[in-house]
Formats: structure tokens, C-alpha cells, sequence
């Protein structure tokens, strides 16, 4: 057991002093989180914590009725008056040029003939730079029009039955049934906010709001991790290339304690690599990791699960070129079926099935449900599938090691 | 004295091919044994099946009285052993290095410190100690490589080819460096396939052919084989052809056998100077021009040459 740990120490002590390795194992997901904090704009709120807040918008009502007004009143609403800062418009080149100039995340247009229930579009003038906070707009659109659809849906079935039951006379089924339509949209909206940001609060602890970093410092990481495991089942294959794994198994050491050391080396610099990214997420982000224990298990979980896939590669792979060529590839597929480069719900059924195999997968769930406030109960399934991951794998690769013959005696 | 190493009619088989082909011998303790043979003779197949690192396919060895086969654990306690490659971790110092290796024979705390400076001080690298080993010369990581194999203070060494590629200083000091330690007790299993090298070290010499023992016993006993024969050496330029000179050689009345190398031809002759003259007129009559001749003594590469026919450069 005490070589199988030095032999591990050896391997964490040589991965550190690696210079090109240090690049990619903690630079690149460094810079690349900090990258895509300020492409999200979680890094470049001027001052502000950086959770989508206070999104300025402009409307431009050029419908003049009742329900344009309903869309700005649900804009103008309590429940989102943290989330959006509105502005109304009646200019339209103005309130374009506006979103043009980076004043505001993107303009609503509201066109005339809206409360008529006549085919037109209400444009949503979105602004490239700020990708997620023209989405939110977006996504506040599509909820009034879709409850604008019901509500008509709605008066047209009311007026249908009116006119059946014979109340009303069928020329009147028309005004009656838009009537109707429209007051049921101003109730639902009055009664129920069209969007609300879901706060979970914990005892005696503040409101928190989602932290994208908390997504993208994990995903990040858990992709170089792949790296990681990859350099290290390298390591496994170089040593044979280079003679000390012969060195190493003509010493009073078994084959096991050989192995074990080299798959525990790849696990500690794992361990190591997604500490240091998560602890520096916190420190220089911000981000609040929550439960310790938590983070830590799920830290060791990740390590463990990547570590396993980095002994299959060594073991199926002939020289340490091709474990880097495939270990590369790997890393990408992962990232990408994993959700490194986001959330992988546009990705269909069964590719989000197979992304169950990645610890990328698992990983940044876990992780991002810390780091919005999640608590150990929230991770204790993802902790376990990274474990079970790891022991399957690690299965698969002592026993093609042990076809292959490593250190038999 | 008593055998530190016995080999009995050890073989090895890669894919039905025989690398070694039930070799038989023994190290007594305190003696440098030098295995003696051309690249791909077998010597490093051999140690490696000493060193317990491949199992052999027929026979066995026993290094202090333990199988290599059955017991191999044991035998490894008693042996150290330098590759033919370096086999060091170049971002570790060598200090680092040496700590490494001695952890792993269960070496530790300030028993395995303080011989770490007796072995940097054996091997000339006490002020460089502290170096990472990427920064050192081909010579001080041979160096180096011997000092891992002596950390455990191993009462058989196995030295495989240690100063193949290295200058000729580097080689001095290793040379000298096995000396001081067969001095000191411990016993050498030396392979090489510089027969200057066999004759310096041995107390006794194997010389091994195509994985087969053709000839074993002192360089005493061994040159004897050759009997009274000298041996001439003939240089030939870069753009002469030594095998036809070699075969033209051949038919010179008195010459035993004349083999072929880089860019010289060893003869084999009962007497060089009565042998000189006929051979240089051959070499005339072919058109072929000696740049230099050298006469040499009956010595190990006039064994290897008598025994196979080939010069061990071949």
C-alpha cells in the first residue's frame, strides 16, 4: 500500500512539473471560464454581481390597446422588477438604435392591430452581444403570446357555446368572443406573473439567483479533466517505452502495487486539477461552492470516474501517441454529449441517454447544483454514478491489463 | 566460493522463435562475470529473465539460493540491476530520483538519505544533486542510472551494455566504477559486446552466439583455444571494399580464417610476420590499398572470430 502511494505521489509530483501539461490542465479551463464569463456577461455587469439582473429593455407599444398594454404591464410588472429594467419608446428607429448602441439588451415591438387579434408579429430586436439577457426578453415574449393564444382560443370556444345555447346572437359572437379572450389574458396576468425567477432559500440564508459560473467553471474543468486522464494513462504506456515500468517490476514491488500507483497518480492529479479550478472559481469569480463535504466528495467522485475511462484508454491503446490521439477525441465527444459547451436538453433522447457514460455529465450537474445553492442530497446520485463509473471502469482495465500481462509476477 | 548466481539450461521463445537457447553458467560470489556477445546474441533476453522480469520458457536460475521462477520476490532483494536504457524520470532530480527508487526496495527515512550521498559520492554527481535530470549530460544520466541500481547495496549486479553511446570519459569512470565495487564485495554480471571491455572487467568471460554459450571460462582459458595464433588487423579507406579484400585474403596460403568489418579486415594467422607479406601482395593484385596494419595478441575477439567465423562487430 505505501508504494502503491509513493508510486502515485511520484506521478502527481512529475504531472505538476509538466509545463505543457500545466496549460492544459489548468490554464486553458482557467482562461476559457473566464472567457465565457464575459461573453455571458456574469463578468462584465460593472460592478454588479453579474447574475441577470436589471436587463434594460425598450418597448415600443404602437398598439395603443389593451393588449400591448398588457404585454408592458407584465414588463413592468413587481415580480420581474429586479430582473428587467424597461423603458417605453414611441420612436422605433430610436428605440433600434438604442440596442444598436449596447443600451439595452433588446427592443420590443409591439406592432399596431395586436389587441384586434389581427396576424401580426411582435419583434423581438435582439441585441448579439448580450446573448443571455435578449434570450430572457425573448423568452417573456413567447410566454405573454402564448397565454394570448389560449386566451383567444379560449373566447372563441365561450362564443361558440353562447351562440349555441342561443344568448347571444351569432354577429355579436365575434366582439364578445375578443372580449372575452382579452379579459382572460389581463386575469391571468394580474393573477399569475407570466415569468418569475424561482429563489430557493435556505434557512436563515439569502435569496440566490443562478450562477452561470457555477455552470461553466465545472464544465470547463471537467473537460480538461478528461486531459488530465488521458496524460495520465500516457504516463502508464511511457514508463514502458522508457524502461522504468521494467525498473519498477524488477524491484521487491508487485505488478498490483505498479498499477495501482500509476491509476492512483492519474486519480490524485485529477483530484487536484478540479480542486484548484473550483477553489479558484471561488476565489476569483465569486462563485459560492455551498456544502464543503459536498464539493469535495464530488470533487473525489469526478476524479474517480475520469481516472477509470484514462485506465481503459491506457490499456486499449498500443503506444502513448495513440492514448493522447484518442484520450483528445474522447475529451471533445464528452464535452460536447456532456454539456462542457452547455446545457445538452437541444441534444436528442438517446444521445442524452449515452451522455449518462461521461463525467462530464454528472460532473457539472453536480456541481452546478452546489453552486446555486444545492445542498449533499441534491449530488448524492450524481456522487454515486461517478463512483459506480469508476469501478466499472476500473474493472474493464485490470482486466485487460491483466490480458496483456502487466506485471504478472 | 560459493555461487551467487546458477543458470541451468535456461531458455526464451518470442513467437516459437528461440532467443536463448539453454545457456548454463554460474557468478561465484565477489567475481565479474562478463557475457560477452554481437547485438542480438541473447545477453539482454538473458538478464531479463534474471532480473524475474520475463518468466523463461525452459530451465531456471537461482540468484542467492531462490528460484527466479518460484521465487522471485527473494531474488529480486538481492539483485540490482542498470539497464542497457536509461531508465530514470527526467523532471525528478537525482536526488529525487535515487529517494524514488530506494523507496521502492523499502529503503527510508535517514538510513536511505544517508546513503543516497554515499551513492551520489560514488558516482561523481553530489554537487549536481539537486538537478533535474533533464538537464544533464548522455554521461552523468548513465552516471545516474548506475547509481539507482546500487541504492539498495544488491549483492548481484546486473549491468546490461551500460556505456553503449557515451564518450570515452563516461566509460572510464563507469569502468572504474565497476572495479571499485567488485572491491568492495559486490559480484558483477556484466554483458558488452566491446571485447576490450570483457577483457579489462572478467574474471570470467561467457561468450554468447544466436542465444547459444559458445565458449565460457577465464581469458586465460579461452585465448587458449585460439592456441599461438596472431591476429592482423588490416584498415582499409573508406571507399575500398574490406569483404572482397577479406575474401581475397582467404586464399593466402597459411591464413586461417579473415573476416570482415566496418572498414577493416581482422586475419587470423599462426605467425603476423611471416603472414604480412603475401597478404599485402594479395591486396595489391586486387587493388585494394592497407592504410595500416596492427598486430594483436590472441584476445577475445580471436576467440569469437575462431569460434564463429565472424568478427564480434559483425
Amino acid at each position: 500500500m505505501q508504494k502503491t502511494f509513493l508510486i502515485g505521489l511520484k506521478d502527481l509530483t512529475l504531472a505538476f512539473r509538466d509545463r505543457a501539461a500545466l496549460v492544459l490542465m489548468l490554464a486553458a479551463p482557467f482562461a476559457l471560464t473566464l472567457g465565457l464569463g464575459f461573453v455571458t456577461g456574469r463578468l462584465s455587469g460593472g460592478g454588479n454581481t453579474g447574475r441577470l439582473s436589471d436587463i434594460p429593455v425598450v418597448i415600443v407599444n404602437q398598439d395603443g390597446d389593451q393588449l400591448g398594454q398588457a404585454l408592458v404591464d407584465v414588463f413592468k410588472s413587481d415580480g420581474l422588477a429586479e430582473l428587467l429594467e424597461p423603458k417605453e419608446m414611441t420612436d422605433l428607429a430610436e428605440a433600434r438604435k438604442v440596442v444598436d448602441d449596447d443600451g439595452a439588451a433588446a427592443t420590443v415591438i409591439v406592432p399596431a392591430g395586436f389587441s384586434d387579434g389581427n396576424p401580426v408579429n411582435i419583434e423581438v430586436y435582439a441585441n448579439p452581444g448580450r446573448p443571455t439577457s435578449a434570450g430572457v426578453v425573448q423568452a417573456i415574449v413567447d410566454e405573454f403570446l402564448s397565454r394570448v393564444e389560449v386566451g383567444r382560443v379560449g373566447g372563441q370556444v365561450t362564443a361558440t357555446q353562447l351562440i349555441t345555447s342561443g344568448r347571444i346572437k351569432p354577429q355579436e359572437a365575434e366582439a364578445i368572443g375578443q372580449a372575452i379572450g382579452q379579459r382572460q389574458v389581463e386575469d391571468s396576468v394580474d393573477e399569475d406573473a407570466v415569468i418569475t425567477l424561482k429563489r430557493t432559500t435556505a434557512a436563515g440564508e439569502a435569496p440566490r439567483e443562478f450562477d452561470v459560473l457555477a455552470y461553466l467553471a465545472p464544465a470547463m474543468a471537467l473537460m480538461f479533466l478528461m486531459f488530465t486522464v488521458s496524460n495520465g494513462g500516457r504516463s502508464i504506456l511511457a514508463e514502458r517505452n522508457g524502461g522504468t515500468l521494467s525498473r519498477l517490476l524488477i524491484s521487491p514491488t508487485t505488478g498490483a502495487q505498479v498499477l495501482g500507483g500509476k491509476l492512483l497518480g492519474i486519480f490524485l492529479t485529477g483530484v487536484a486539477q478540479v480542486g484548484i479550478l473550483i477553489l479558484a472559481s471561488a476565489v476569483f469569480f465569486g462563485v459560492k461552492w455551498g456544502d464543503p463535504v459536498a464539493i469535495v466528495l464530488l470533487i473525489v467522485a469526478a476524479a474517480a470516474g475520469a481516472t477509470g475511462w484514462g485506465a481503459v484508454l491506457a490499456a486499449l491503446a498500443k503506444s502513448p501517441a495513440q492514448v493522447m490521439s484518442i484520450g483528445s477525441a474522447l475529451m471533445l465527444v464528452f464535452a460536447i454529449i456532456g454539456g462542457s459547451f452547455g446545457n445538452n436538453v437541444p441534444l436528442p433522447d438517446w444521445l442524452q441517454t449515452v451522455a449518462k457514460i461521461t463525467p462530464n455529465a454528472w460532473g457539472i450537474e453536480g456541481f452546478s447544483a452546489l453552486g446555486n445553492g444545492g445542498s449533499l442530497a441534491d449530488v448524492t446520485t450524481n456522487i454515486l454514478a461517478l463512483f459506480t463509473m469508476a469501478a466499472v471502469m476500473f474493472t474493464i482495465a485490470v482486466v485487460l491489463f491483466r490480458r496483456q500481462g502487466f506485471g504478472q509476477k | 566460493m560459493s555461487p551467487i548466481l546458477e543458470v541451468h539450461n535456461l531458455v526464451k521463445h518470442y513467437n516459437g522463435a528461440a532467443a536463448v537457447k539453454g545457456i548454463s553458467f554460474d557468478i561465484k560470489e565477489g567475481e565479474i562475470f562478463s557475457l560477452l556477445g554481437p547485438n542480438g546474441a541473447g545477453k539482454t533476453t538473458t538478464i531479463s529473465m534474471l532480473s524475474t522480469l520475463f518468466e523463461p520458457s525452459g530451465g531456471d536460475a537461482a540468484i542467492g539460493g531462490h528460484s527466479v521462477t518460484k521465487d522471485p520476490m527473494a531474488a529480486r532483494q538481492i539483485i540490482g540491476l542498470v539497464p542497457q536504457d536509461i531508465a530514470l524520470y527526467d523532471d525528478l532530480t537525482a536526488r529525487e530520483n535515487l529517494t524514488f527508487w530506494g523507496q521502492m526496495y523499502g529503503l527510508g527515512g535517514g538510513s536511505l538519505k544517508q546513503r543516497i550521498d554515499e551513492v551520489l559520492g560514488q558516482i561523481g554527481l553530489k554537487d549536481k544533486a539537486n538537478q533535474r535530470v533533464k538537464t544533464y549530460s548522455g554521461g552523468m544520466k548513465r552516471r545516474l542510472n548506475i547509481g539507482v541500481g546500487l541504492l539498495h547495496k544488491p549483492r548481484l549486479l546486473f549491468m546490461d551494455e551500460p556505456t553503449v553511446g557515451i564518450d570515452p570519459q563516461s566509460r572510464r569512470a563507469i569502468l572504474d566504477t565497476v572495479k571499485e565495487l567488485n572491491q568492495d564485495g559486490m559480484s558483477v554480471l556484466y554483458t558488452t559486446h566491446y571485447m576490450e571491455e570483457a577483457q579489462e572487467l572478467s574474471d570470467r568471460v561467457g561468450i554468447i552466439d544466436h542465444g547459444e554459450m559458445i565458449a565460457l571460462g577465464t581469458q586465460k582459458e579461452l585465448t587458449k583455444q585460439v592456441g599461438e595464433r596472431e591476429t592482423l588487423r588490416l584498415h582499409v579507406s573508406e571507399d575500398q571494399n574490406p569483404t572482397r579484400l577479406a575474401e581475397a585474403v582467404n586464399t593466402v596460403s597459411g591464413v586461417i580464417q579473415a573476416s570482415a568489418t566496418d572498414h577493416e579486415i581482422a586475419v587470423i594467422v599462426p605467425s603476423a610476420a611471416d603472414a604480412l607479406a603475401p597478404i599485402v601482395a594479395r591486396a595489391n593484385e586486387i587493388g585494394v590499398k592497407i592504410r595500416s596494419v596492427d598486430i594483436q595478441e590472441p584476445n577475445l575477439e580471436a576467440v569469437f572470430l575462431n569460434l564463429t567465423g565472424r568478427a564480434l562487430r559483425d
